[in-house]
This record gives C-alpha cells, sequence and structure tokens, in this order.
C-alpha cells in the first residue's frame, strides 16, 4: 500500500485529538498536560512537512522550524511555571488547582 | 554571484529599537543587579516612547518588507500607537506597586517591554509565520507576567492557567494555519487574499475547518465567550497592575489581528466569518453583563466587564465595513483611556495590612477619599455607557456600523446587554456614595499615577467637546484595512 498525504493527515488529526482530550479529560497530572501541549504540536508540524512535501513548497517545513523553536521555549516556561506553583502548593495535581472559582 | 538580499529594515525601525533595548536592558539589569530595576522600568517606559513617535513618523500608505511577511499601514500604525502607549503606562503604573510589595525586580519592565514587540509584531504580521512568532512572544511574555509574584499561590496559579489554556489556544491556531496552508498552498495573507478573491473559488472543507480553528484560536486570544474560561481566574489571579496590563494591551493588540485577518486575507469569505463572530459578540456581551452582577471582587468584575468589552467591539468587526472599523478602533481608543483610569484606582485600594480588592471595601469612598471617588465613578459610568462620557460614544459607532451593514438585531441585543452591564457599574457608584465608610484607605497615590488618572477621567469627560482627532485618525486607519 502506497503511504500518500490522507495518511499522514489522519495520523495528525488523531495526535491533535489525543492532545486535546489530553487536556480536558485529564484530572491527575499537570506535567501530562505539558506532554498534551506537545503532541499537539508536534502533530500539527507533522501537518506541515506532510504538506510541504505534497506541494513541493518549502514554506511549510521553514514554519515546523519555528514552531519547533518556540515550543521548546514554551516548555521551558510552562515548567518554570510549574516548578514555582509546585514551590507555594506542594503538589502538581490538576484537582489542587482550585484556589480560585467561580 | 547575486549580491546578499538585504530586506529594507525602515518599516520595522519601531521594532528593532524595543528588540534590542530590551536586550541593552537585560544587559543593565543584569550587571546592576535588582537596585536598577527603577532605572530599568524608566528607561522601558523611555524605549516605548520613542518606539512610538518613531510609528509614527513611519510613512502613512503600506509598505511590505521582509518578504511580504511584515506590513506596515495607516492601521498598524494606530493599533501600534496604542499598545506601545498602554505598554508604556502599565509600566508606570507598577513601579510604585512592585516597591511596595518588594518584588521589585528589574524583569519585569524587561518582559513587559517584551510582551509590546510581540504586540507590535502581531499587528504588523502580513504571513501565517509572523502572525505565530509574534503571538507567542507576546503569550510567553504575558504568562510569565502572570506568575511573576513567584511566592504567592494565586499568583501561580493563575500563570499555570493561563500557561495551559494559552498553550491550547496557540495548538488550535495552528492547526488552522497548517490546514489553511495545506489547501492553499501559501500562508502569505496577500496571496490568499488573490486566491480567494478568484473568480468562482469555492473553500473546499479542509480549508473551512482550518478557517474555524484559527478563529477559535484568536477568539481564546481576545477573550470572547465561549473561549473565555481562563480570564476571571487569570485576572483575579495576577498581581494588580499585571490585570491592568492585560486587561488594555493584549486586548487590543488581538483584536487587531482579528480585524487584519478577517477583512484582509478572508474578506471575500466575509459571509462564512459573520456567522461565527457575530456568535462570538453575542455570547461575549451577554456573558459579559449577567455573569458579572454577582461577583465581589473588583479584578474578577473588571475580567467579566473586558469580555463584555470585547464583545461591543467584534459588534463592529462582524458589521466588516470600513465603517465598522473604524468604530472598533474608536471603540478601543476610548476602552484605553477608561480602563487604565479605573485600574488605577484599583490599585490604590490599599490598606496598611496590603492589597484589598473587595468591591464592599469602596464603603463610602466619597467621603474619606472625595478625588478618587470621582475618577471612578467617571470611568464606571463611562464604562456603562452613560452619555455624555466617551464610552457611550464608543458603543454609538459600533452600533451604527452594525444598523448600517443590515445587523439591526445584533444592535439591538447589544444595547440590551449594555443595559444589564449597567446595573454593575452602578452599583459600585452607589457603594461609594451611599454607603457608611469602611476602613480608609493608606496614602493617596504617587505624583505620575496621579496625573494618569486625573488625564484619564479628563479625556473621559471632555471626549464630547473634541471628538475629531480620534473619529478622524480612526478613519484613516479603517480606511487603510478596509479598501
Amino acid at each position: 500500500m502506497e503511504i500518500g498525504l490522507a495518511h499522514y493527515l489522519t495520523v495528525a488529526a488523531i495526535l491533535f485529538t489525543l492532545g486535546v482530550f489530553g487536556i480536558f479529560l485529564n484530572r491527575k497530572n499537570v506535567i501530562v498536560i505539558l506532554m498534551s501541549v506537545e503532541l499537539m504540536l508536534l502533530a500539527v508540524n507533522i501537518n506541515l512537512v506532510a504538506f510541504s512535501s505534497y506541494l513541493g513548497d518549502l514554506v511549510g517545513q521553514v514554519f515546523a522550524m519555528f514552531i519547533l523553536t518556540v515550543a521548546a521555549g514554551e516548555a521551558a516556561i510552562g515548567l518554570a511555571i510549574l516548578v514555582v506553583f509546585f514551590r507555594n502548593r506542594g503538589t502538581i495535581h490538576v484537582e489542587d488547582i482550585n484556589a480560585m472559582k467561580g | 554571484m547575486t549580491p546578499a538580499l538585504i530586506p529594507s529594515l525602515g518599516p520595522a525601525v519601531p521594532e528593532i529599537l524595543l528588540a534590542v533595548a530590551a536586550m541593552a536592558l537585560l544587559m543593565v539589569g543584569v550587571f546592576r543587579g535588582n537596585g536598577a530595576s527603577n532605572l530599568v522600568g524608566w528607561l522601558s517606559v523611555a524605549a516605548l516612547g520613542v518606539a512610538a513617535v518613531l510609528t509614527l513618523g513611519l510613512p502613512g500608505e503600506r509598505v511590505l518588507t521582509f518578504s511580504n511577511m511584515f506590513v506596515v499601514d495607516g492601521f498598524a500604525r494606530f493599533v501600534k500607537v496604542m499598545v506601545l502607549m498602554s505598554s508604556a503606562l502599565a509600566i508606570i503604573m507598577s513601579m510604585n506597586w512592585l516597591d511596595r510589595e518588594n518584588i521589585n525586580r528589574f524583569e519585569y519592565p524587561l518582559l513587559v517591554l517584551l510582551a509590546a514587540l510581540g504586540m507590535a509584531m502581531m499587528v504588523s504580521a502580513n504571513d501565517l509565520i509572523s502572525l505565530y512568532v509574534g503571538l507567542e512572544l507576546q503569550s510567553l511574555s504575558l504568562y510569565v507576567l502572570a506568575a511573576i509574584r513567584r511566592d504567592s499561590a494565586v499568583s501561580t496559579e493563575a500563570g499555570i492557567k493561563y500557561f495551559v489554556l494559552g498553550a491550547l489556544a496557540s495548538g488550535m491556531l495552528l492547526y488552522g494555519s497548517s490546514l489553511i496552508y495545506g489547501f492553499t498552498g501559501t500562508t502569505n495573507f496577500d496571496a490568499l487574499a488573490t486566491l480567494f478573491g478568484r473568480e468562482g473559488y469555492s473553500a473546499s472543507i479542509g480549508l473551512i475547518f482550518g478557517i474555524v480553528f484559527l478563529a477559535a484560536g484568536l477568539a481564546f486570544k481576545v477573550s470572547a465567550v465561549p473561549f473565555h474560561m481562563w480570564t476571571p481566574d487569570v485576572y483575579e489571579g495576577a498581581p494588580t497592575p499585571v490585570t491592568a496590563f492585560f486587561a488594555v494591551a493584549p486586548k487590543i493588540a488581538a483584536l487587531a489581528l482579528f480585524s487584519r485577518i478577517v477583512l484582509g486575507p478572508f474578506a471575500e469569505m466575509i459571509d462564512q466569518w459573520r456567522q461565527i463572530i457575530v456568535f462570538l459578540a453575542i455570547a461575549s456581551m451577554v456573558l459579559g453583563a449577567v455573569a458579572a452582577i454577582v461577583q465581589t471582587n473588583i479584578k474578577r468584575l473588571m475580567a467579566y466587564s473586558s469580555i463584555g468589552h470585547v464583545g461591543y467591539a467584534l459588534v463592529g468587526l462582524a458589521a466588516g465595513t470600513e465603517e465598522g472599523v473604524r468604530g472598533l478602533l474608536i471603540y478601543l481608543a476610548i476602552y484605553l483611556a477608561m480602563n487604565v483610569g479605573a485600574f488605577i484606582c484599583i490599585l490604590a485600594m490599599r490598606r496598611k495590612d496590603g492589597m484589598t480588592e473587595e468591591i464592599r471595601d469602596l464603603a463610602g469612598l466619597a467621603q474619606t477619599r472625595p478625588g478618587m471617588a470621582a475618577a471612578l465613578a467617571i470611568f464606571m459610568f463611562s464604562l456603562a455607557g452613560i452619555p455624555p462620557l466617551a464610552g457611550f460614544f464608543g458603543k454609538f459607532y459600533v452600533f451604527v456600523a452594525a444598523v448600517n451593514a443590515g445587523l439591526v438585531g445584533l444592535a439591538v441585543i447589544g444595547v440590551i446587554a449594555s443595559v444589564i452591564g449597567a446595573y454593575y457599574y452602578l452599583r459600585i457608584v452607589k457603594i461609594m456614595y451611599f454607603d457608611e465608610p469602611a476602613a480608609e484607605f493608606e496614602a493617596p497615590m504617587s505624583r505620575e499615577l496621579g496625573i494618569v488618572v486625573t488625564a484619564a477621567a479628563v479625556f473621559t469627560v471632555l471626549f464630547v467637546l473634541y471628538p475629531s482627532p480620534i473619529l478622524d485618525s480612526a478613519a484613516v486607519a479603517a480606511a487603510a484595512l478596509v479598501p
């Protein structure tokens, strides 16, 4: 069987959906949320590289490089905020992030 | 050998200045330590001021540079001046406060500077890539700002919530961008506009999906309902000067970006877009009006108020005409003045044992601090949209634009929502003027803040007498965006 554009798009769509569900359904740990965010960005990168190769156009791959770079910064900031939160509250359970409600 | 291609840097001079200033001030801060934080603060304000002046000096016509990724036109100029001004005001507002709370760190003004740079990039984006990079530079700085009070549980919690939901929004925006790129073969706004403008072009289902994801991501950044759930928590948890910054500059920049995308590349598809924006506008106006009624924390109340105001601004965008964009820009300019003034008053709510944020602490303010009560009352009347204050005219222009574009129902719902919303603004005035005085607040605000709050109040009251500078420049800016 030939692996075509549609297969890549399907994999990316599945990964993206997993990422979104990981953020909303996860009741345990904020680290899992960070991983889900990375999964979403990964899905976008697969999309972009697949389209780029299909269209024979380099812009998609350049875009993917930018996303990789920004995602690294985003993960660093997310973990840093998580560390200061843990120092204050002594927990990173999703259910404990509840000082404000309404 | 072909000569190296050097892009024309002229149109991007304000952004380049901001980037260089941020890096230079970072060095100043590192070598001088936290003792230099006031110096870094004032130098950041100076950099933002110079950047605003340079922006005003740019040519008025449309200029493209950096392989058509970066655009400067009348619209970008108008919005950038507002963004830079409100960022500078946010730094001025925070300096005194940071000193008193013992968190005077030089990183704070630098993060505001970097966020302002990101916002300026967003406003000038003419490509999905530059849009993403500008948006992320802004968002990453804002996540850190929300959690800047690192020994406070609520501040760090606000940081986490903002980060998680902001990252989700960026992910959706990117997924939409990737689909748009895949189904059109380009990421450039002008190329997209040419493509959609072609005779008989019909959008494929993949492209529509991409547009919907992009819209969801942008709605999230402007905190329009139903993507607003982060706003109240982040506004309440973040330190008050940070909240004041969040409520103004990023909102203006994100709404400008939203307008540029809707009326630039996707101008030909206004029928598909309009339904989404009308829905966002109605939901935001109604929720902003209703949910604020039960709030007891003034920062949370301002969060719902800002959601409502985004709804009114989106009414202008839903019209999709030059008149609508003009209304949106006038609205944003007036919103800037009202919100900066209101937040300076909130910052002055301080007793010996620290900041207070409860609305009932304002009781009897008219007797203990008549000047501050009068100023806050002016801003509340204006936010409620009571004539002849500036806030009324902001709403007036967007509603007129909506009616002229045939969206009478939307304008009627907007008027009803603003009547409901008036209740909670007027309740604050009633508490200040007619309730028994609560314990007095500490020493009056610093001289700089006094000047800013007076200027904002004078602008709000006297806008009716001399509105033409704002009306005319907004008209020029709108004409640049809507050909």
